[in-house]
């Protein structure tokens, strides 16, 4: 995951490197000026001579290191914006698209907020709940409103980088976690009560699990000692699996929509949700390579397997609805490009491309089996699929992190020490299961609590009437299209 | 005066267009409706659930015309109209008692 050992090694060979350059000029330029005279003035002269050497080195160094700063924070500035894209318009617009017409501006208004909620919160303490203190479960306050969190770099981290570029990235993580869930509430679930599930959901099930796998201290950390090393590049677990499995309780506490399943309703819009689509895949390569944390070569690698990935599932979800319906629909190849982009997420930074093929071509079949099947023989009403394509993708790509992961693209577990099950480490499958598990045992659970406590104050669901007429008109008193106007 | 309401498929309109205006006929309001008659819809699968679509796009032409004018206008929409498949759509003929230009209000055949 965040990985910085090798810059270390970079920086070390390019100090050793400019020493003899240095330590040549100083004494002939000292020899001219100052003719040797008396021992006691070669040795003051010697010891300002090492004093200007060091000087030069020191000045080198803080060269060296603001060059390296400048180029890694402006690609971690540019992935966090990317991110964000990915929930507004990306998200927003994909499913937009997939809701009836009269859903439409309720579904966006859900990313958007979650931009703006998330942001708030995130300042006055979900940073520090993630990523401060080094707990096994949970961050503490010692980032509080921000506290300490500046210019400097946070080594534990990300080193090269301000601490305030790696605090807005992960957040734009945070916004899009729960916005993925809208896609299982769409089309019946209230304004009010989304607002309080998602806030509370933000901080009891998301603030925890990012902290686990990521955070210092977190018991499922892999580069920073965690007890279950559990490989996560870019939100497999923390992003897809937490948000996917929740969708689902979500989806069978809600119920299903009103007229579900013998009522057609179709996508209201698959121009909108192609447009998503294509900006969720751009914006996927600040989240996936953006996770390198660096404007590093493995940044480069997690964008290259990203691409593959996203292209194979593209296809192969199109080839299997070919093979079933004699046609390649544009709705089922946007969707195989996202499953791709959720199963190769866990994956990004320890694959090579040919295992990311691997990954994405399977990823597409799974998900389309979800989606196709699976959802009807259980008849739960997952109205946009966020469980069918982001649980079941996250945990396809989690457990097959565990098997394509290669010491060769992210020796994570030190230089020369095997990672995945290809490297011979087939342990590492167990560690990536008990991941797996933790996230949906504590999403399962988290999630059904947290519905209950909305329900009691709030409530979930809108009346049967409401849901009838839309909640574009009953949530926010607004259509999305006044075509007489 | 007759009204002549012809409801065609979307892909004639333009040939149907070009040959009524060919034997003089200036006027006519165009609508896009859905509907279908003895045409059955088609499937449309979205992730893996089948709709079937019944009330199928076409257009529907209407235009008032004086007497003389309503077999020729008849015959070239039949000729141009015709695929010769089933959902091609129909042609309706109903008498109209007045018409009246709200500009000027000229009445009967000169308003047309």
């Amino acid at each position: 995951m965040k990985h910085l050992g090798w810059k270390c090694c970079f920086l070390m060979t390019m100090v050793l490197a400019a020493v003899p350059l240095l330590a040549q000029q100083p004494p002939s330029s000292a020899a001219t000026s100052s003719p040797p005279a008396t021992s006691g003035t070669t040795s003051a002269a010697s010891s300002e001579t090492s004093k200007a050497v060091n000087d030069k080195l020191a000045q080198l160094d803080t060269r060296v290191t603001a060059a390296q700063s400048a180029g890694d924070n402006a690609w971690m500035l540019v992935s966090a914006a990317l991110v964000l894209m990915m929930t507004g318009p990306g998200l927003a617009l994909f499913y937009g698209g997939l809701v009836r017409r009269k859903n439409t501006l309720a579904i966006m208004m859900q990313s958007f907020l979650l931009m703006a909620l998330i942001s708030v919160l995130w300042a006055l303490v979900g940073y520090s709940l993630c990523f401060g203190g080094n707990g096994p479960v949970i961050g503490g306050f010692e980032h509080a409103f921000l506290r300490g969190v500046g210019a400097d770099p946070n080594p534990d981290y990300a080193g090269t980088i301000p601490q305030s570029t790696f605090m807005i990235y992960q957040l734009m993580f945070a916004i899009i976690t729960p916005a993925l869930i809208t896609g299982a509430t769409a089309e019946r679930m209230k304004f009010s009560g989304t607002v309080l599930f998602l806030t509370l959901w933000f901080l009891v099930v998301y603030a925890p699990l990012a902290h686990m796998v990521w955070g210092k201290g977190g018991f499922l950390n892999a580069s920073l000692g965690g007890k279950f090393p559990t490989l996560d590049f870019a939100g497999g677990t923390v992003v897809h699996i937490s948000s996917g499995v929740s969708a689902l309780v979500c989806a069978l506490y809600l119920g299903k929509r009103t007229g579900y399943p013998k009522q057609p309703m179709p996508p209201h819009s698959l121009v909108l949700s192609f447009i998503g689509a294509c900006l969720l895949w751009v914006g996927w390569f600040g989240f996936n390579a953006g996770s390198a944390l660096a404007a590093s070569a493995l940044a480069t690698s997690a964008f290259v397997a990203t691409h593959f990935a996203t292209a194979a599932a593209a296809i192969s979800w199109s080839l299997a609805e070919w093979i079933k319906n004699g046609r390649a629909s544009a709705l089922g190849a946007i969707s195989g490009a996202v499953a791709g982009l959720v199963a190769i997420t866990p994956a990004a930074g320890f694959v090579g491309p040919m295992p990311a093929l691997a990954i994405g071509f399977i990823a597409g079949l799974v998900c389309y089996w979800m989606v196709t099947k699976v959802k009807s023989i259980f008849g739960y009403d997952d109205a946009l699929d966020a469980f069918g394509v982001h649980g079941a993708g996250g945990t396809i790509g989690a457990l097959l992190t565990g098997v394509f992961a290669q010491q060769v693209i992210n020796p994570i577990f030190g230089a020369g020490k095997p990672v995945g099950g290809m490297d011979g480490h087939w342990g590492q499958l167990g560690n990536q299961l008990v991941g797996v598990l933790i996230a949906w045992g504590f999403a399962l659970v988290g999630t059904i609590v947290l519905l209950k406590i909305t329900d009691m104050i709030t409530g979930v669901r809108v009346t049967e009437t409401e849901e009838i007429e839309g909640l574009d008109i009953t949530q926010h008193g607004e259509e999305a299209y006044n075509l007489e106007s | 005066m007759m009204k002549i309401e012809a409801i065609i498929q979307p892909s004639r309109f333009e040939s149907v267009k070009d040959a009524l205006r060919e034997i003089g006929i200036e006027g006519m309001t165009v609508t896009e409706v859905r509907g279908h008659g003895r045409q059955k819809g088609h499937t449309e699968v979205y992730r893996g659930r089948e709709y079937t679509v019944d009330l199928l796009p076409k257009l529907k032409l209407e235009m008032v015309l004086p007497d003389p004018l309503v077999q020729r206008a008849v015959d070239t929409i039949l000729k141009t109209a015709k695929t010769g498949k089933i959902g091609d759509g129909k042609i309706f003929l109903s008498r109209v008692e007045e018409a009246i230009r709200i500009r000027n209000e000229e009445r009967g055949e000169n308003a047309l």
